[in-house]
């Protein structure tokens, strides 16, 4: 197992310089001036362009320029944008929102997701199977911000249910019609990945030995059906839950809330590239310890990985 | 059909009353037992009116090619089959003398495991992957007696012991893929045993096992049957591993049972020529350098089963009354019974 | 019958159960039976003349703006209603069908060309070449669809500049294919796998066949349902990207006339003008419905064990 674990963490090391690098040379590297506009109608001061040169590694060849600010992030230190406000403290406020929003839409995905599938993945072909087939066909052609506007108009402008816009301060409450939004999309694969894992599971032989050895049908299914006909449904979980961090930039834009979207949104609007390569490197490695969690997970749900 | 079945001598009951008691009790009787699969190609009739049945010490095997239904009989006995595509449309499957197949559900699941157990081919996919192999006994010792865990646990070492397998109070903390096939199978028996069943059944145990480990495999299921003086039901389709243990043989030929005889009897002399091609077609020392005789042409096909007996189309006998007239399934005396119009001719012959 | 050498019966399937011909052939005969099938390849029928010859659902011009009309609702003229510079709706929306499908279908291709040339070249040469290939792979999918698409659209495009609309709509594709290929690329990957251990494919790799004959003759055959029926899912999903990154205002701009031009158009007007979104989204979602429910219908005919 220690080995398993090791040789997929050390796997992720090169995609993590691979993907923050790619990052990185897109935001710097691009020949673009960083500087234009940044001063007002008048062109920078040759001056404060050199200083910014100088505290921002410019002149240094662009891998350089990427080692130095990894070592720096390593020490916990993201910079700080061209007007000196420092990229921690601006990401430390919005990064809880979003966190937030990600965990609710991961925890509507799992409940909703899960008891649908295990219900029709029982069942046979019927009303309430085609109903959540047709249900989550639907669901997966719905652009997100359609889901959102129309749950935002409905229960917010017309029936006063929820507050069309989330306040500042972004409560549980407050998110959970925007999280099942963020969810919804990845709520219908895990519904249909459940379906389909627990109806190739009812027949399978080790179902049918517990059934021959008569054990209780609430042990069957909830023990020896669903313990197996989860672990793939739980990848999916984990993978997305980084996954959803990045993908809640259209949802936070729809609700208006101050999550990390926002702030990506300003960061490459006003070219503050430390911002954005600050926030984007630190998704990337929520996306990364993410799917490091789902192989442990799977690991300790699933002995033949364990013991390969 | 449920009247033809033959009902002779278990060979194991010393006194007259005793035999006379387990001749009007057999601890399981399947009588006329029929069940079709219905498939989008049309409905497949699997069992048309299997009757068998197994006492107290007994040891049967069902023989027959795959589709010849012997399996189906096993899991409709268990309540197993899958629905659909699998219905059971007739007769009658009793325990003890109580028709399970008109049982509820609750009393169905208390006869699995405890009066009935079975134990299946492919012991790597029939145990669960995610589970210790001690898990998977003490569940049953804990769920269905409400033993403790360390009692369980103790049960279970036991039962692992019992099955021979080395290390047992180490190796029941391991996985099925962490046993070889043998000990897998060996697991799987330890399973079956846990709550002291009457009757066994062992679906094609050996068959996914090396030759020498198929042996030690069939030894140790005879002498825990001898043991546990348990009623033992050994369906396969390969005669050479049940001849030495099996006290009794059944032949299933198309979801019917063609001949019924005990192992020496049947050896002599079969009373259906299915047998007697089966017979044929087993290499013998003595005629060791001629060719082996085959059994020409396929079994029938279950969704268009031919008229008459269904063996007609592939038999050296076949006259014109096989072509139209179903035989009936007759006692030819001596405990043996035989579904051939010629069955007496063969006989004789024999 | 086979000659049993051993003490034992003929394990061979008895007849009758058993289906004929090829696996292609078994899919369409299924599939034509399907509702679902049916149903999926109308609509894409439609929509696809809809793109072609836009000329034969409306005679109006997409861009003609009558500010009289402005923020009209539906009626017997405009079924669609107006926008907010009184342009007809359901012109504009049978005239965005183009653009919409073009990047849909487009990116598809290439995001399935990518990724199956990759997945089957790592699946068949195996070894250091198939782990620097999935890590290669892992890079891409490491980046968040959205964020990454939005990093690399503001990049070659600085907010303010006015790129003409081919080179938007290339930059579109190119970024949605970019960060997509690795998903084409694991399933060819493992359907490469499985192919390569075939018999008859490890015969012909025995023979010394060349890999280019391997690769074309034996492998593609055996891995093409997967991507297929991933490459039809796909074009839907990229329609829906294609309207996600308008919405956010880097994807496709006027005066290009797509469904994700028309739903950016009305994104500050939604609780005032809910038509202006309304129709066009109507319009993804179908489409993108037809295209999910077709890649569906397609892998359960393709899949024996659902039958």
């Amino acid at each position: 197992m220690g080995r398993y674990i090791l040789r997929r963490f050390l796997q992720l090391i090169p995609v993590f310089f691979g993907t923050t690098f790619i990052i990185y040379t897109l935001v710097w590297a691009i020949p673009t001036d960083p500087f234009a506009g940044k001063c007002g109608q008048r062109p920078c001061p040759a001056s404060y362009i050199e200083v910014m040169r100088a505290k921002f590694n410019l002149g240094d060849p662009l891998i350089v320029q990427y080692f130095k600010y990894l070592g720096r992030l390593l020490t916990g230190d993201f910079g700080e944008t061209f007007a000196g406000l420092s990229v921690g403290k601006l990401i430390s406020t919005a990064y809880p929102v979003t966190v937030r929003l990600a965990l609710i839409a991961v925890l509507i995905e799992a409940v909703i997701g899960i008891g649908a599938g295990v219900l029709t993945g029982l069942r046979n072909k019927g009303f309430l199977d085609n109903l959540v087939l047709v249900s989550t066909l639907f669901l997966i052609s719905l652009p997100v911000f359609v889901t959102g506007f129309v749950l935002q108009i409905v229960l917010g402008v017309q029936w006063h249910l929820i507050s069309p816009t989330v306040s500042r301060a972004a409560t549980f409450g407050e998110l959970i019609v925007p999280g099942f939004v963020l969810g919804s999309l990845s709520m219908a694969y895990v519904a249909r990945l459940t379906r389909t894992s627990i109806a190739e599971n009812r027949h399978a032989d080790f179902v049918r030995t517990a059934i021959a050895k008569g054990q209780p049908t609430k042990r069957v299914v909830g023990i020896h059906l669903l313990r197996n006909s989860v672990i793939p449904v739980l990848t999916l979980l984990g993978t997305d839950l980084g996954a959803l961090m990045g993908g809640a930039i259209v949802t936070e834009g729809v609700f208006n809330i101050n999550g990390i979207g926002g702030q990506i949104f300003r960061g490459i609007q006003d070219k503050e590239g430390v911002l954005v390569t600050g926030i984007v490197t630190l998704l990337v490695l929520v996306y990364l310890l993410a799917s490091l969690l789902v192989d442990l997970l799977y690991a300790v749900l699933d002995p033949r990985i364990r013991y390969d | 059909m449920s009247e033809s079945v033959y009902d002779g001598a278990t060979g194991t009951f010393v006194s007259p009353q005793a035999r006379e008691a387990a001749e009007a009790e057999p601890l399981l009787e399947i009588a006329d037992l029929r069940v079709e699969f219905r498939t989008r190609d049309g409905v497949a009739n699997v069992l048309n009116g299997v009757s068998y049945r197994v006492s107290v010490g007994e040891t049967l095997a069902v023989l027959g090619e795959s589709g010849s239904g012997k399996s189906v009989t096993a899991q409709a006995v268990m309540g197993i089959l899958d629905t659909p595509p699998a219905f059971v449309t007739g007769g009658e499957v009793r325990f003890h003398g109580e028709n399970l197949l008109a049982a509820d559900a609750d009393r169905r699941m208390a006869v699995r495991g405890d009066g009935i157990a079975m134990i299946f081919q492919d012991a790597l996919s029939a145990l669960n992957p995610v589970f210790t192999v001690g898990f998977q006994i003490e569940e049953q010792l804990r769920v269905r007696r409400g033993m403790t865990r360390a009692d369980a646990r103790k049960r279970a070492v036991e039962l692992l012991d019992l099955v021979r397998i080395p290390g047992a109070a180490r190796r029941i903390r391991e996985y099925p893929h962490q046993f070889s096939g043998g000990m897998r199978q060996r697991a799987m028996i330890a399973m079956s045993l846990a709550l002291d069943p009457e009757v066994l059944i062992a679906d094609e145990p050996t068959t996914a096992l090396d030759v020498t480990v198929q042996a030690q495999i069939m030894d140790l299921l005879a002498e825990i049957q001898r043991e546990r003086d348990m009623g033992l039901i050994l369906i396969t389709h390969d005669l050479g591993v049940v001849a030495d243990v099996a006290d009794r043989i059944a032949v299933m030929y198309a979801g019917r049972i063609v001949e019924e005889a005990d192992v020496y009897s049947l050896f002599r002399s079969p009373g259906h020529p299915y047998t007697a091609a089966l017979l044929e077609s087993l290499p013998r020392l003595d005629l060791k350098g001629q060719e082996l005789r085959t059994i020409k042409g396929l079994p029938p096909s279950l969704t268009d089963i031919p008229p008459g007996c269904p063996f007609h189309p592939r038999c050296a006998m076949a006259a014109d009354v096989c072509a139209t007239t179903v035989p009936e399934f007759r006692h030819l005396g001596d405990g043996r019974a035989s579904a051939c119009h010629f069955a007496g001719e063969m006989q004789s012959r024999g | 019958m086979t000659e049993p050498s051993e003490l034992q019966l003929s394990e061979a399937p008895p007849g009758g159960l058993t289906r004929q011909g090829s696996l292609w052939g078994d899919a369409w005969r299924e599939l034509r039976r399907k509702p679902r099938f049916v149903i999926s390849a109308a609509i894409i029928l439609v929509v696809l003349l809809m793109a072609v010859v836009p000329s034969l659902f409306t005679s109006v011009d997409p861009n003609f703006a009558d500010l009289d009309h402005s923020r009209a609702l539906p009626s017997g003229d405009a079924w669609f209603g107006y926008d907010l510079q009184g342009r007809n709706l359901f012109a504009r929306t049978v005239y965005g069908t183009r653009a919409s499908l073009i990047v849909g279908v487009t990116s598809a291709l290439l995001t399935v060309l990518i990724g199956s040339v990759i997945g089957i070249v790592a699946g068949y040469y195996g070894k250091w070449l198939d782990s620097l290939l999935s890590r290669f792979g892992d890079i891409f999918a490491g980046m968040p669809f959205v964020l990454g698409a939005i990093v690399i659209l503001t990049t070659l495009n600085a907010p303010t500049s006015n790129p003409s609309q081919t080179r938007i709509i290339v930059q579109v594709v190119l970024s949605i294919a970019v960060l997509s290929w690795p998903v084409a690329m694991r399933i060819m990957r493992s359907a490469t796998l499985v192919a390569k251990q075939l018999d008859y494919v490890k015969a012909a790799r025995g023979l010394g066949a060349s890999p280019f004959r391997i690769i074309f003759r034996h492998l593609l055959p055996n891995t093409l349902a997967p991507v297929m029926v991933y490459a039809t899912i796909a074009v839907g999903a990229f329609i829906g990207a294609e309207a996600t990154l308008a919405f956010l205002g880097i994807g496709l701009r006027p005066p290009v006339v797509s469904w994700g031009v028309m739903i950016s158009d009305s994104s500050n007007y939604v609780r005032t003008v809910p038509h202006m979104l309304l129709f066009p989204a109507a319009f993804v979602t179908i489409t993108v419905l037809a295209f999910v429910m077709l890649g569906d219908a397609v892998r359960d005919a393709l899949d024996p064990k659902s039958r």
